[in-house]
């Protein structure tokens, strides 16, 4: 199972090396929405600062949705879908490979949104471990239950409204966790932020072990 | 199973539980806003204590419990039957409802206890996400695709929208909020609603739940009715274009023009007619 993973992983991180679409479409798009964002709450820069934490990980989200559609757009070719299930790869393998690709691109996206939110709204963080942890926790939930609502709502022809009707509802807890971590992480305020380390982590193993085990069944539906 | 929800003595078990809900939830009715005093701090405000707590007990436990268990049932490959899929989508349907409910009727009683329709704690937004998600639910469902591969789909995003149930209920353990904590199941399990009061409010459950059982069996009724009719509609269609094309293919040997037409209409009639008043026996 973690050989075909790191297979499927390689194979789809090399796919978005190759074609760029996350580095041209989805790194800008978080960009443009800390923009916005910046708009919206006007040039106050303590507006902005207070903010800032809550509307890093709704970029976080948003980018989550669209590296997950494009995810499941990788294996809309024809016969590709047909191909993975023939090549024999465990599909929990599959799953898991996918996920990781999704983070690989995650993890690049909140490096820039990080550095956005440093740059454009001012904000220094003083516990960086916390900051730190809390988004490898939630980048792994997000990834997992992005990744498990992509291929359920892959080859549908609705499936650019409805990815994100199911998507965003179920990693909200991911938003209100990661949002109040980063919070206290500004702040320094080490010990209610880590509390909400255990809401993150729990969120990350479920949803791993989930798509672990409805992978395969979903995989059928071809 | 099936075949259990195909016979007349499943219609009138529906019947009886029709009744019996009725009966308690009027019992509730008038035990709630005529026979029990009002509360000493909540007032009179404490009778919607009598349907809240049933109708989010429906809605988070009865429903969406028989909805992750049926659809893990689907996906279990042994006890995999469309019997699973059907009954799952109909309690996430009810389920949906109730939610509404839950939330409509806890916000009735926020309003005059903390002096506003909606505040943001952990129990009221997860509520109002696991509508969200179960709403994402019958979009999907709304999608078409064959029974089968619905089905498959439907199950996985019923099981995993599960997960956040028990989010729900410790939500309010998890976070500190203004939210009171739980009434009945609270960490000590001990109730804290006593005398005429207790005894409605455990009524008011057993009114609910019966609903629920009732508008359960109703609306699968009505799922595999659905399914029939669909497959009717077809074959009429089906049988109707075939009528249409049948004195086409008797002309074209050469036989007597007239006599086959008189033979085709007959039997055009005869094809719609039959499968249209089974058709409608169905809906009865």
């Amino acid at each position: 199972m973690w050989r075909d993973a790191l297979l499927v992983a390689a194979k789809d991180v090399r796919i978005e090396l190759r074609s760029r679409v996350a580095l041209w479409q989805v790194l800008p798009f978080a960009v443009l929405v800390l923009v916005l964002f910046g708009f919206a709450l006007g040039p106050g820069p303590a507006a902005l600062r207070a903010a800032a934490p809550g509307l890093y990980w709704l970029a976080v989200l948003f980018s989550t949705v669209l590296a997950t559609q494009r995810s499941m757009a990788i294996e809309a070719g024809e016969g590709t879908r047909d191909g993975l299930r023939l090549s024999g790869i465990d599909p929990a393998g599959v799953f898991l490979g996918k996920a990781a690709a999704v983070a690989v691109q995650l993890v690049a996206v909140q490096v820039l949104l990080g550095a956005g939110i440093v740059v454009l709204f001012d904000v220094h963080v003083q516990t960086w471990w916390l900051a730190l942890v809390a988004s490898v926790l939630a980048t792994v939930g997000l990834s997992a239950a992005g990744v498990l609502y992509g291929a359920l709502s892959s080859g549908l022809r609705v499936r650019e409204t409805l990815l994100p009707l199911l998507v965003l509802p179920v990693v909200a807890p991911v938003l209100i966790a990661g949002s109040r971590a980063w919070s206290a992480a500004v702040s320094g305020a080490v010990a209610s932020g880590a509390s909400w380390l255990k809401i993150l982590g729990p969120f990350a193993a479920v949803y791993l072990a989930v798509g672990v085990g409805l992978y395969g069944p979903l995989q059928e539906t071809g | 199973m099936s075949a259990f929800a195909r016979t007349p003595l499943r219609r009138s078990v529906t019947r009886v539980i029709g009744v019996a809900a009725l009966a308690a939830t009027a019992a509730t009715v008038w035990l709630g806003l005529f026979v029990t005093p009002p509360a000493q701090v909540q007032g009179t405000l404490v009778r919607l204590l009598y349907l809240h707590p049933p109708v989010a007990w429906v809605a988070l436990y009865c429903a969406f419990g028989v909805a992750a268990l049926s659809s893990f049932l689907y996906l279990w490959r042994r006890t995999r039957s469309l019997f699973w899929d059907r009954l799952g989508a109909s309690a996430v349907e009810v389920g949906v409802v109730f939610t509404a409910l839950t939330l409509v009727t806890g916000s009735l009683w926020g309003r005059p206890t903390w002096g506003v329709w909606w505040t943001w704690t952990a129990r009221l937004t997860s509520t109002a996400l696991l509508l969200v998600l179960f709403l994402g639910y019958l979009a999907l469902r709304r999608v078409p695709a064959s029974p089968e591969v619905r089905a498959r789909r439907c199950a996985v995003a019923a099981l995993v929208a599960f997960v956040d149930v028990p989010i729900v209920s410790f939500s309010v353990d998890w976070w500190q909020t203004l939210h009171q904590r739980g009434t009945v199941l609270n960490p000590g399990l001990t109730l804290k609603v006593h005398g005429s009061m207790a005894w409605t409010m455990g009524l008011g459950f057993v009114a609910m739940t019966l609903v629920f059982v009732w508008m359960l069996l109703v609306r699968y009724r009505v799922e595999t009715l659905a399914e029939r009719i669909g497959d009717r509609e077809l074959e009429i269609s089906l049988s109707e274009r075939w009528a249409e094309g049948a004195p086409e293919g008797t002309v074209a040997p050469g036989a007597p023009v007239a006599g086959t037409a008189v033979a085709g209409a007959p039997v055009a009639g005869a094809a719609s007619g039959v499968p249209a008043t089974g058709a409608a026996g169905a809906l009865r």
